[in-house]
């Protein structure tokens, strides 16, 4: 009996010492990234003394900051779109067009290559002569998200219980009355679950946003592109640490939050 | 039990329903996805307009520019490098996910959680921080120094080894969860019968496990291997230009060289490639289950 359980024993030793490399790999460059936001000086190197500067530099007026306020009006215009067609088009195709096909369609966008799409709306408004800009990644965001927020709803429209809104109709509601004070509310959390994920991916979103974008509308993750390629930036620094912090704490909210939301009334 | 509730409801009300809400999207998705995909279809067979843009006049010629080498040596570097990038990430994630089954469930909910926190920061960060740890004046070779192991710095960034690791640390998180998912289902009894019976743990591993998570571990390869192929960035920041992707040459031709038609066509080469191996995937898929029962 010794044998088998110290190679038990031998196995979970070295199964910890393989997630313990895991997450090393996973994790160091991140903190490295924010142990040097705090260095006074520019080297990634050397320890240099205890600074907030380059924090003030990453959040005073400059192209990290005007990246930010773009990237926040793209994030809330797109979301705002993606959330209100994509209810329609999930509730659509939930009601009205049940076959695999249409839910394989309603969903497609979100599954196609990115840099494919973002060609494509360029070509678009090359063709038609348009000016692009802040629109055309608004649009361009929009019109994935819209599959994303169409698929976490189709997930909870599949779980929901139809009594209610039977009970509902059968006591005489209309059917607008049936869908804002029943369908509606169950399906809340599944919305604002949607809405985060797409507000999310429009955040870091990169390549649709650099081919559909004019240079003075550039978003967050492209001006970080251009200023980091031409070598190490320490208010980039900064900033990383800043969204790592948020990012941290939005996925913790999540966690705690929109999943037990979501999950609640799961058969 | 729906039959009698939808015959409240008459036609007409059912139709206004189906129009509004699948009408309104649906046009947007047909302008904003449909119409740009078939642009991108049809100006492949367009003549490159002066600066960028086309002229609409039917050609072929850009479809004879792919026979130049250039294109076949980066579309062969390309697949090699996405098809490596795959390779690591599953060979990691098997590893990863194997130990993960030591930990409680609770364990594992954490450590999957754990997995998905950097992978929730901007990829352009993640990025970035390997150009600090790579870089000739970096942290890697500043430790290295400092403990004298080496005395000139190794030079790490700009080379396509790089490109791979930079590729495998942002994209690990998608093979490792679809695996995890898969695994999950797995009735570690399986594998304790198959050992207790005599056979080696590879062979357990092989005959037990392996085709069980396969279709996990053939959506994450899917996962992984689409943005590496259409990754322009990495190959910029971390290969700095020396290493040249198709997504690379798919960015040249529309923002440098102003050859549009030409960018369309290796685009499509690029769809073509991921059809294909969603097509593959699919059939392994169906072959596996189809076998099992």
């Amino acid at each position: 009996m010794s044998a088998p359980s110290m190679s038990k024993t031998g196995s979970k030793v070295l199964s910890r010492i393989a997630l313990a490399l895991l997450y090393i790999f996973l994790y160091v460059p991140i903190i490295v990234v924010i142990v040097m936001s705090f260095n006074s000086g520019r080297s990634v190197l050397r320890w240099e003394g205890f600074s907030l500067d380059w924090y003030v530099k990453a959040f005073s007026p400059g192209p990290l900051m005007s990246g930010l306020q773009v990237t926040l009006i793209v994030a809330l215009a797109s979301t705002a779109i993606a959330v209100v067609l994509g209810t329609m088009l999930a509730i659509g195709v939930h009601r009205y067009a049940r076959g695999p096909l249409a839910r394989s369609l309603a969903t497609l966008p979100a599954f196609i290559p990115d840099i494919l799409l973002g060609i494509g709306i360029l070509s678009m408004f090359g063709l038609a002569k348009a000016a692009i800009g802040l629109h055309s990644v608004i649009l361009a965001h929009a019109s994935f998200e819209i599959a994303i927020v169409a698929a976490v709803l189709l997930a909870r429209l599949g779980s929901m219980e139809k009594s209610l809104e039977e009970a509902s109709t059968n006591l005489g509601a209309s059917g607008t009355t049936t869908f804002m004070r029943v369908v509606l509310p169950q399906l809340a959390p599944a919305i604002v679950a949607g809405a985060a994920l797409g507000f999310t991916l429009s955040l870091d979103e990169f390549l649709m946003a650099f081919f559909t974008t004019s240079t003075n509308s550039q978003t967050l993750p492209i001006q970080i592109y251009s200023m980091v390629r031409f070598g190490v930036t320490p208010e980039v620094n900064a900033l990383a640490a800043v969204m790592f912090v948020v990012s941290l704490g939005a996925v913790l909210l999540a966690q705690r939050i929109v999943m037990p939301l979501m999950f609640r009334r799961k058969p | 039990m729906t039959k009698p509730v939808r015959s409240y409801r008459s036609r007409q009300t059912r139709a206004v329903g189906a129009i509004l809400t699948l009408g309104i999207p649906g046009l947007f998705l047909l302008l904003f996805v449909a119409v740009p995909l078939g642009v991108v279809l049809v100006s492949a067979f367009f003549k490159r307009g002066r600066i960028g843009g086309f002229k609409p006049e039917f050609t072929l010629e850009n479809f004879a520019e792919l026979t130049r080498p250039v294109y076949a040596q980066v579309l062969g570097s390309s697949l090699l490098m996405s098809a490596t990038v795959t390779l690591i990430c599953l060979v990691v994630a098997y590893a990863a996910v194997w130990a993960m089954r030591t930990l409680t469930p609770r364990g594992r909910i954490i450590a999957l959680v754990a997995i998905l926190i950097p992978f929730w920061t901007s990829f352009l960060i993640r990025a970035y921080a390997w150009m600090l740890l790579l870089g000739d004046a970096g942290t890697i070779n500043g430790a290295l120094q400092l403990f004298g192991v080496i005395e000139t710095p190794l030079r790490m960034l700009y080379s396509p080894e790089a490109v791979i690791l930079v590729l495998v640390y942002l994209y690990l998180p998608l093979m490792i969860l679809p695996l995890a998912a898969s695994a999950e289902g797995l009735d570690s009894s399986l594998g304790d019968a198959a050992r207790n019976l005599g056979a080696s743990p590879w062979r357990s591993f092989r005959t037990v496990d392996l085709p069980l998570t396969l279709p996990g571990a053939l959506t994450g390869a899917v996962l992984v291997f689409v943005p590496s192929m259409s990754n322009f960035v990495v190959p910029d920041l971390i290969g700095g230009g020396r290493v040249l992707l198709i997504g690379n040459v798919i960015q040249d031709q529309f923002l440098v060289a102003r050859n549009w038609p030409l960018g369309s066509v290796l685009a499509l080469v690029l769809l073509l490639l991921l059809v294909l191996l969603l097509v593959a995937q699919s059939m392994v898929i169906r072959r596996i289950q189809g076998g099992s029962k």
